[in-house]
């Protein structure tokens, strides 16, 4: 198990290295891998439908709880068998689709990886697990996406893709978190034993708003459904894989997997039946305005989405049965369509529904995939469009009160779609051929083959219901709904509501049809309701949030060197200002005060008055000779107190400053003032307060009685452990031996840059040369 | 004597952030000279001003029997001095560099980057 979720991972990093010694041709062989894969997990079915799941358990990250387990029931089966058969009829497709492309292998590669991370997503038993997978089909879907990365358009819509199903996943993340402090494990199985526990906890709410917002983003419901008609950009057969089968049901096999463990509760019911009703019909309705043939498909696949969400939200078993048929039957014909719309985009460059026509012509398998594929969307009876459609009319009636506003709802989302799928998979092989198409011409078997055998599986399913119903349907339905109950799926209901409503629904829709032509026109009166799309909204408020972090960054990192000191500085004067305020006492023990000698007060003196100096004048000379006064004053204090070492360095040190300072910057021009004389103010205001906080400080530091243990150690130690009687010199040259090394690692390189500075030629008129 | 000392701490601080805060590059590198010295001298106090006992054992003795000035501000101080050089002189050839570029001492006119030289 662990080698079939792992194979596309690995076949993925090897194409690239393959496709060195292979040429085109061997393209014919990626199909391969899904096929193997595909026979693998049909091997299952036996299996499954008499046990119910197989649990496959590899360790991976123990410690954490997280590990590769893997969990294989009737709902897993269903989505792996959808992703690795439609994987393979796409892998066979891309090779003619794609012929000849430059980057064919790169394609294939990203195409394997998110067919692996998709196995690895309905697979994975451990939630942390699921997550990963989940966020690499997020990634592999960005690089599918925008595939014409040459394309702008296409770069954008691969962006919004992955940034609204990769903040939807890392939102479900925190609810996996959560669901784990709550339910004590990571592992759905073993979840599931704590339901009770979980739904009655206090963050129940949060887990499934959470978890919503995951499903939500990646299965493209209102208001975040607006990435999938952008990821149109993509070459048709990503559309075909991620939109039938696998990325955007991602979302609907998360809400159906947590059905029995979160479910039928009034929130998760409510919240699911809103979200979908609202979706499948904003959806429906958009898609009847759209001319683009993948617009179309694009918009009635998020209504078809809708009507999951929807189904699982209601809850019952039958809408769980009517949901259940509904993922495999629309899988088929949606797969079918956007095939469908390739073939056609390939062979006449259109994808104008209003102008497309009479192609059954030139290409009649295709016409007869196009035809079946529509009529299985429709509904119409032998197709098993028209079983998941029955089902759910039977669910949707079942609930009381509520039962006539839903149907209505589901009525009328039946019947747009009727007529989107119609135009998607009739209109353009009805009719005469105009003659601007007339190059168009039969394709190659390797496009065509694949939605015709999804258009006869719809058929064959459709007309002998039983031979899915014990095998894959009943064992989804177990998992889904987590009840025993047998189910039954008939073509043949007896004359009744239900079938009523079929007729209803297929005659309006016909004539919807016949009366309502495509039109650029009927598009247009749209764009004025942008303004209010949840797309517009939400780019704007993306938009706004870097327009404020702009702001905010420019305000604080205006490059004025003086301002990142004010405010460095200002803060720092409030932090000290409001932490001494009310507290400050201090007390001055006179009897530990040395008394002031005249040369210490002449000292002082002298440097307040070189301070006052250095800072006022406007002469570069007078200030260098202030600053010196300063520094040998400094030196002086040295003395005076007992630091012989300190005043020698400071002495030389200070020489050397005032010479470097003399004989490089005495040829810089006089010193302009700049600043105005509010700003002197300002500063000289914040930098006194802050002069007079640190004197305070200072004060009172001087109440705590000085802990000399450190000292006392050095000092008598140094001559006995390291031979030395200056301790100072001890310090610095054994007892921190190391820290004075590494200083003179810091001067060695500050000597390097000065002397390179002086070296480096700028010359500009040189450089230009 | 100490209270004096804090004076002129409070002094150094407040002159050298005031023109840390000039526009004239010339001036900032004033400004942190002093606050240098500031910050060494604060150093220095609050280890306790001793008068004429500096931290050297006397010879023949092996451990000190008088009292002595606390030798490790002093220590933390002489690498002070020492780094604060190192970053003055950089600092001090840097401005004589960028005012040979770009003829200004002005740092206002320094605050954007890639521009042709």
């Amino acid at each position: 198990m662990l080698v079939a979720v792992v194979l596309g991972f690995i076949f993925a990093l090897l194409v690239p290295f393959f496709s060195r010694f292979t040429k085109r041709a061997i393209s014919l062989v990626y199909p391969l891998i899904p096929l193997f894969l595909f026979l693998y997990f049909l091997g299952f079915l036996e299996k499954i439908k008499s046990e119910g799941q197989i649990l496959f358990h590899y360790n991976w990250v123990p410690s954490l709880g997280i590990d590769l387990s893997f969990r294989l029931d009737g709902l897993s089966l269903l989505f792996a068998l959808m992703i690795t058969g439609i994987g393979t009829l796409v892998f066979a497709y891309t090779a003619n689709y794609l012929k000849g492309h430059q980057y064919l292998d790169r394609f294939y590669g990203y195409l394997s990886m998110f067919m692996a991370s998709m196995l690895g997503v309905v697979l994975s038993d451990n939630l942390m697990s699921m997550f990963i997978f989940w966020e690499l089909t997020s990634i592999s879907s960005y690089f599918l996406i925008g595939f014409n990365n040459d394309d702008p358009a296409s770069r954008k819509s691969a962006l919004t893709a992955l940034s609204i199903t990769g903040f939807g996943g890392l939102v479900m993340l925190s609810g996996i978190i959560l669901l784990q402090v709550v339910g004590g494990s990571y592992s759905f199985t073993e979840l599931l034993n704590s339901s009770e526990i979980i739904k009655n906890s206090n963050s129940y709410g949060w887990i499934i708003a959470l978890m919503f917002v995951g499903a939500f983003t990646k299965s493209a419901q209102f208001p975040f459904h607006f990435w999938l008609p952008g990821a149109m950009k993509a070459p048709t057969p990503v559309s075909t894989y991620l939109h039938s089968a696998t990325m955007v049901k991602a979302g609907i096999y998360l809400l159906a997997r947590f059905t029995p463990l979160l479910g039928d509760t009034i929130w998760w019911n409510s919240t699911l039946v809103t979200v979908g009703a609202i979706t499948m019909v904003y959806a429906a309705i958009h898609s009847v305005f759209r001319v683009d043939l993948k617009g179309i498909l694009a918009y009635s696949t998020i209504s078809a989405l809708g009507i999951l969400v929807f189904l699982i939200g209601i809850g019952t078993e039958k809408s769980l049965l009517a949901a259940g048929i509904f993922i495999l039957a629309h899988a088929l014909y949606k797969a079918a369509l956007f095939l469908i719309t390739g073939i056609i985009d390939h062979e006449t460059g259109s994808r104008d529904v209003s102008k497309l026509a009479g192609l059954q012509k030139v290409m009649m398998p295709v016409a007869i995939a196009g035809f079946l594929a529509a009529l299985s969307s429709a509904g119409l009876p032998f197709l098993l469009g028209f079983i998941s459609k029955e089902v759910m009319y039977e669910a949707t009636l079942q609930l009381g009160n509520w039962a006539l506003i839903l149907t209505a709802l589901a009525v009328l989302t039946k019947i747009l779609l009727l007529v989107a799928g119609f135009w998607a998979g009739i209109k353009p092989f009805t009719g005469n051929l105009p003659s601007e198409f007339n190059k168009a011409h039969m394709p190659s078997p390797l496009l065509w083959v694949p939605p015709l055998l999804l258009g006869f599986l719809s058929l064959g399913f459709g007309m002998f219901p039983f031979f899915i119903q014990e095998s894959l349907i009943q064992p989804v339905f177990s998992s889904i709904s987590g009840s025993d109950t047998t189910i039954e799926l008939k073509l043949w209901h007896g004359f009744n509501l239900v079938l009523l409503l079929s007729v209803l629904t297929l005659v309006s829709g016909g004539l919807l049809y016949f009366f309502l032509k495509p039109s650029k026109a009927l598009i247009e009166k749209t764009f004025k309701f942008e303004v209010i799309s949840p797309q517009n909204i939400i780019e704007n408020g993306s938009n706004l949030f870097g327009s404020f972090a702009r702001f905010w960054t420019r305000f604080f990192q205006n490059g004025y060197l003086r301002n990142y000191v004010i405010t460095i500085l200002a803060f720092l004067t409030l932090l000290m200002a409001y932490r001494l305020f009310g507290e400050v006492n201090i007390y001055i023990d006179w009897e530990q005060i040395s008394t002031v000698s005249y040369y210490e007060a002449i000292v002082v003196l002298m440097m307040i008055i070189s301070i006052i100096f250095a800072i006022s004048t406007n002469s570069r000379t007078t200030a260098i000779v202030a600053l010196g006064v300063v520094g040998f004053a400094n030196c002086l204090f040295f003395i005076f107190y007992s630091a012989p070492d300190l005043a020698m360095t400071q002495f030389s040190i200070d020489t050397l400053t005032v010479l470097l300072f003399m004989l490089v910057l005495v040829k810089l021009p006089k010193n302009k003032s700049f600043s105005s004389k509010g700003m002197k103010f300002r500063d000289a205001f914040l930098s006194l307060t802050f002069g007079v906080l640190i004197a305070i400080l200072t004060l009172e530091v001087f109440e705590e009685p000085s802990s000399s243990e450190v000292s006392k150690y050095f000092a008598d130690n140094a001559y006995l452990l390291a031979k030395g009687r200056n301790v100072v010199n001890v310090i610095l040259v054994d007892y921190r031996g190391f820290d004075t090394m590494i200083e003179t690692v810091v001067l060695v390189i500050a000597a390097a840059g000065v002397f390179s500075l002086m070296k480096l030629d700028l010359n500009p008129s040189k450089k230009d040369l | 004597m100490e209270i004096l000392l804090v004076v002129i701490i409070g002094f150094l601080h407040a002159g050298g952030l005031y023109m840390l805060l000039r526009r004239s590059m010339f001036k900032m590198i004033i400004g942190l000279i002093l606050l240098g010295n500031g910050a060494n001298l604060l150093i220095f106090l609050l280890g306790r001003l001793v008068k004429g006992n500096p931290p050297v054992i006397e010879d023949g003795l092996k451990v000190f029997t008088d009292i002595y000035a606390d030798p490790v501000p002093q220590a933390l101080v002489l690498t002070a001095i020492v780094i604060g050089f190192g970053l003055q002189s950089f600092a001090i050839i840097l401005i004589k560099r960028v005012y040979n570029v770009l003829n200004t001492d002005d740092l206002d006119e320094l605050n954007s980057t890639d521009e042709e030289i």
